[in-house]
């Protein structure tokens, strides 16, 4: 009885101790590393295009670390997946911030996912960088958004729909998925085509759901539509819903000579797999194209080439692919490692500070530049004709960076806006 | 006016035969530069055009040509050649691929299709007379005036004519204009729509004005009928898919009452298995690439029926009887799978490619084009549906099937093995589920909530059919199919799914027994 008592406290004690040491070498562990939480869907209607965006993080925490990491500490990532499902990413964050300590978080691509992460990172005091394009309209302390504002990526498009090269559209077919980017950046447009003086019955607002897969009516629409005059669609679908939408358009014979399709959510990673030779002259309207010509571009390619190709990221590693939204997510990623330099601490208050006005060279070709303010990036925007290759070829380009305009003047209340912040 | 004389003087040297050979100068030319200077010269090029222009626009028209430094190679495959000369060039490594936008490449287009207007094929010639009646300019009219003198087959000279007119309508005349409008009357195009539409906008004389209108009326009597024979065959288009993904669950659900969640999920492998499919023939057989389809339909078939009569054999034989646990036990399998194909293959999407004889679509009217993936899957909903029917009605497992799913102590009693024939019974269902899977490959995504998304359709369907109806299972799929189609054209298609829902759960509380209800006293088993 006795020897039975006692091999049980032993036992006690021993996992005790096991304990003890355990706790001991994740603190001693956590005290090397810095976290950086990783949130972006790897399955769903999304995870077509957010995949890479995972992989791009773990390949800059890679090249940090190879250089010795941030204030002597190695990066530590935190994959998380919150599977296309929205109220999921605000648990993920929470988990990501309450449980496991990250200093930074890279996540996001729908603007309902950044909606619903928002007010935990606002409560929680974290740091999210969001790497996509956007419908503005917000602007949060906790948050530096990488991608384009309405006037860096939207209004640009439609200028050059409306030019002479573009093909002088007159009617506007507004076709998109149906949340929030949609919705706003739709809402933005109308405003923007009314004060060029487009009447409202030139311009046709459609929407379709998440993951919509039958875009025979659409298309059938659009072409009727065109008939009405020189016609131009603003498309702002989201997700794996643009593979059977431009197979659609292609099988269908919607010409972008005769109507161009310029697409705020394509890139070339969406492209992937789907036919292009029918699609040749459609657009895209980014910050950065694969195609663009540049040193710190022929660099980035390549990196993002031998990562894929050691890492076995499926398609990457045969055909290497590089998009807008990958680009983002790279200067983010290297301007928060920076401003931690700079601000010698993780602390997310600190780090705020210091990503004012940090600089970076871009692979788009220019020196991006964090606003010293409303914490969104100065961009250089580019319109980009479709190849039969699934490249996309530059035919316009701003002639430098854009200051980005997260208010749009063309909402009404926005004037008022302060370029910056509001504390609370 | 200054395209306009060299455009004249393109013809008057083209046709006197003293055309000038292509310069390099001219085709480094049209190669770079500012655009608005690209397509001047452009126009200079052909105004002193030949064979060599033509073929050089060709190559610009089908990306075909690079640009080294100041120097333009024509390729031809893998082997560049001088555009002037013809003569063989090394290609340098840093050429690069001269780009047209959409302008330049309709420049590039009509340019090309005024050079065809004389062409001695007469298809080509009536190509070339509809692209240019698509693209008015002033500037081609004496090219349309000379193809009228010349022109001897009355189907190209009447193109020629409506093409003739479309410039004539942008004229400065009013009585030129009115003529036109009257000429493009009885022209059934979707295009002569919009030039109708654009110089009604801008008309001023009130007589021309009615004119034009009474031939928008005209040539949009004309594009009626392909507009709702369009509008029929994209209901019917989502219909046949509907009745593919319904078919197989008409029989495991229909006929053998099972309430297979899991459903969707062997349609998510079927759609695999084409992936598969799809993939080894890229690597052991990229010549016979296109046909990979034909080889995927049967290891679809097969991969599916193999995993349903798993499942039947392992888990769903000791459920009979009792549908709340069917319900929860299938739903859950059909997690498993989601997770097992996942694991193996990935979260995202695999991109399963359409062969070249899915690409592109059938011109039936001017306004009227069927793709030919849509088309086809129509056609293979019906050979499926067909075959099943055929196996159920005519061949001795059909029987059986019947037999056991209308009184199975009886079936038992004239000696039919009922637990073989089950299993029989669930691969078929599983197996149709498979096709099905195959053909949405070829117009959806693949990945593995694919079934996810057509589980509640496939459901939708079966029970406003009539539970173990084959024939309503039909009706109901192009039932909605239609009506879903004709309400997303009045209201979009996030409303028209609500509406059709809406509508499925009014008519099942009116008539639960579905369309068709079983007649006889199978009813009550």
């Amino acid at each position: 009885m006795m020897n039975r008592r006692g091999n049980l406290k032993a036992l006690a004690l021993a996992s005790a101790m096991a304990a003890g040491t355990l706790t001991f070498s994740l603190q001693a562990q956590a005290a090397d590393t810095i976290k950086v939480g990783v949130l972006h869907s790897l399955s769903g209607t999304m995870a077509i295009s957010e995949t890479v965006l995972k992989d791009t993080v773990l390949m800059a925490i890679d090249e940090i670390n190879a250089k010795g990491g941030v204030l002597g500490k190695k990066l530590e990532p935190v994959v998380v997946d919150p599977a296309s499902n929205w109220p999921l990413f605000a648990e993920k964050t929470k988990q990501l911030l309450g449980q496991d300590k990250v200093s930074v978080i890279f996540g996001c691509w729908t603007s309902v996912s950044r909606k619903s992460v928002l007010p935990v990172v606002e409560e929680m005091n974290g740091l999210l960088f969001y790497p996509v394009q956007y419908e503005g309209e917000e602007l949060s302390k906790n948050v530096f958004y990488t991608g384009a504002a309405p006037n860096q990526q939207a209004i640009p498009a439609v200028d050059y729909l409306m030019s002479k090269d573009g093909g002088s559209a007159k009617r506007w077919v507004l076709l998109g998925t149906d949340y929030v980017y949609p919705r706003t950046t739709n809402k933005i447009l109308r405003a923007y085509l009314k004060s060029k003086g487009v009447k409202d019955s030139d311009i046709d607002e459609k929407y379709t759901p998440f993951g919509h897969s039958d875009y025979q009516t659409i298309v059938a629409d659009i072409k009727k539509f065109s008939a009405g005059g020189k016609t131009a669609v603003v498309s702002t679908i989201n997700g794996d819903s643009n593979v059977p939408f431009y197979k659609e358009l292609g099988n269908a014979g919607l010409k972008a000579k005769d109507v161009p399709v310029v697409a705020f959510s394509v890139g070339e990673e969406e492209l992937r797999g789907v036919d292009t030779k029918p699609l040749v002259g459609h657009l895209a309207a980014w910050n950065y194209f694969m195609s663009i010509k540049s040193p710190a571009n022929d660099d980035f390619i390549k990196k993002w080439s031998a990562y894929a190709k050691a890492k076995g990221i499926a398609g990457h590693k045969d055909k290497p692919l590089t998009n807008d939204p990958m680009e983002a997510t790279y200067i983010g990623i290297n301007m928060w490692k920076q401003a931690v330099e700079k601000a010698k601490t993780t602390d997310v208050d600190a780090v705020i500070k210091a990503m004012a006005g940090q600089t970076f060279k871009a692979p788009s070709g220019i020196t991006s530049k964090m606003d010293e303010k409303n914490h969104h990036l100065h961009k250089s925007v580019f319109i980009g004709e479709i190849k039969a290759d699934g490249q996309f070829s530059v035919v316009w380009k701003t002639p430098g960076p854009v200051k980005a305009k997260p208010w749009s003047p063309f909402i009404e209340g926005n004037a008022s806006k302060p370029d910056e912040p509001v504390k609370k | 006016m200054q395209t306009m004389t060299r455009w004249l003087v393109v013809l008057c040297l083209l046709w006197a035969g003293a055309a000038q050979a292509l310069t390099r100068e001219e085709a480094l030319g049209i190669a770079a530069g500012d655009n608005d200077a690209r397509v001047e010269a452009l126009a200079k090029a052909v105004a002193q055009g030949d064979d060599k222009t033509a073929a050089y626009l060709q190559a610009l028209a089908d990306d075909a040509v690079k640009i080294a430094g100041s120097k333009v190679l024509v390729l031809h495959g893998a082997q560049a050649n001088d555009p002037v000369t013809g003569e063989k060039v090394d290609l340098p490594a840093d050429a690069e691929d001269v780009m047209l936008n959409n302008r330049l490449r309709g420049e590039v287009d009509t340019a090309l299709a005024a050079l065809k207007l004389f062409s001695s094929d007469v298809k080509t010639r009536a190509l070339a007379a509809l692209s240019l009646l698509k693209e008015p300019d002033a500037s081609r009219k004496p090219v349309l005036d000379k193809a009228l003198a010349t022109e001897k087959d009355p189907a190209v000279l009447v193109l020629i004519k409506q093409a003739r007119a479309a410039v004539l309508l942008q004229s400065e005349v009013p009585n030129d204009r009115l003529l036109a409008a009257l000429e493009l009357a009885g022209s059934a195009q979707p295009e002569v729509l919009l030039l109708l539409n654009q110089q009604l906008s801008a008309e001023t004389d009130p007589a021309v004005q009615g004119v034009i209108k009474a031939s928008l009326r005209e040539v949009q009597d004309g594009l009626r009928w392909g507009e709702r024979l369009g509008q029929l065959f994209t209901g019917a288009s989502l219909g046949s898919i509907l009745l593919l993904v319904a078919l197989g669950l008409a029989i495991t659900y229909g006929l053998m009452g099972v309430i297979n969640m899991a459903h969707g999920e062997l349609m998510m492998i079927g759609a695999y298995a084409t992936y598969v499919v799809q993939v080894a023939f890229r690597q052991y057989l990229p010549g016979a690439f296109d046909y990979y389809l034909l080889a995927a339909m049967p290891v679809a078939f097969l991969t599916s029926a193999l995993v349903g009569a798993a499942l039947e054999r392992s888990i769903l034989k000791h459920l009979y009887g009792r549908p709340l646990e069917t319900l929860l036990a299938t739903w859950g399998i059909s997690l498993m799978l989601m997770q097992g194909v996942r694991s193996l293959f990935g979260a995202q999407n695999v991109g399963v490619e359409n062969p070249a004889w899915m690409s592109g679509s059938l011109q039936l009217l001017p306004n009227l084009q069927l793709p030919w993936n849509r088309v086809l899957i129509i056609g293979f909903a019906l050979a499926v549906l067909l075959g099943m029917s055929l196996l159920i009605a005519r061949t001795r497992l059909g029987l059986f099937v019947r037999g056991v799913t209308q009184n199975r102590p009886m079936a038992s009693c004239m000696g039919i093995n009922t637990a073989r024939i089950d299993t029989y019974a669930f691969a078929l269902g599983s197996g149709i589920a498979g096709l099905a899977g195959c053909a949405l490959s070829q117009v959806g995504n693949v990945g593995p909530d694919l079934g996810q998304s057509y589980i509640v359709d496939s459901f939708m369907v079966v029970v406003l059919g009539g539970v173990g109806q084959l024939a309503g299972t039909v009706y109901a799929a192009l039932g909605l199919g239609l009506v879903n189609k004709l309400l997303e054209g009045w209201t979009g298609a996030v409303l028209a799914k609500i509406c059709v829902l809406v509508f499925i759960i009014v008519f099942i509380q009116k008539r639960p027994q579905g369309i068709f209800a079983m007649k006889g006293r199978s009813a009550e088993a």
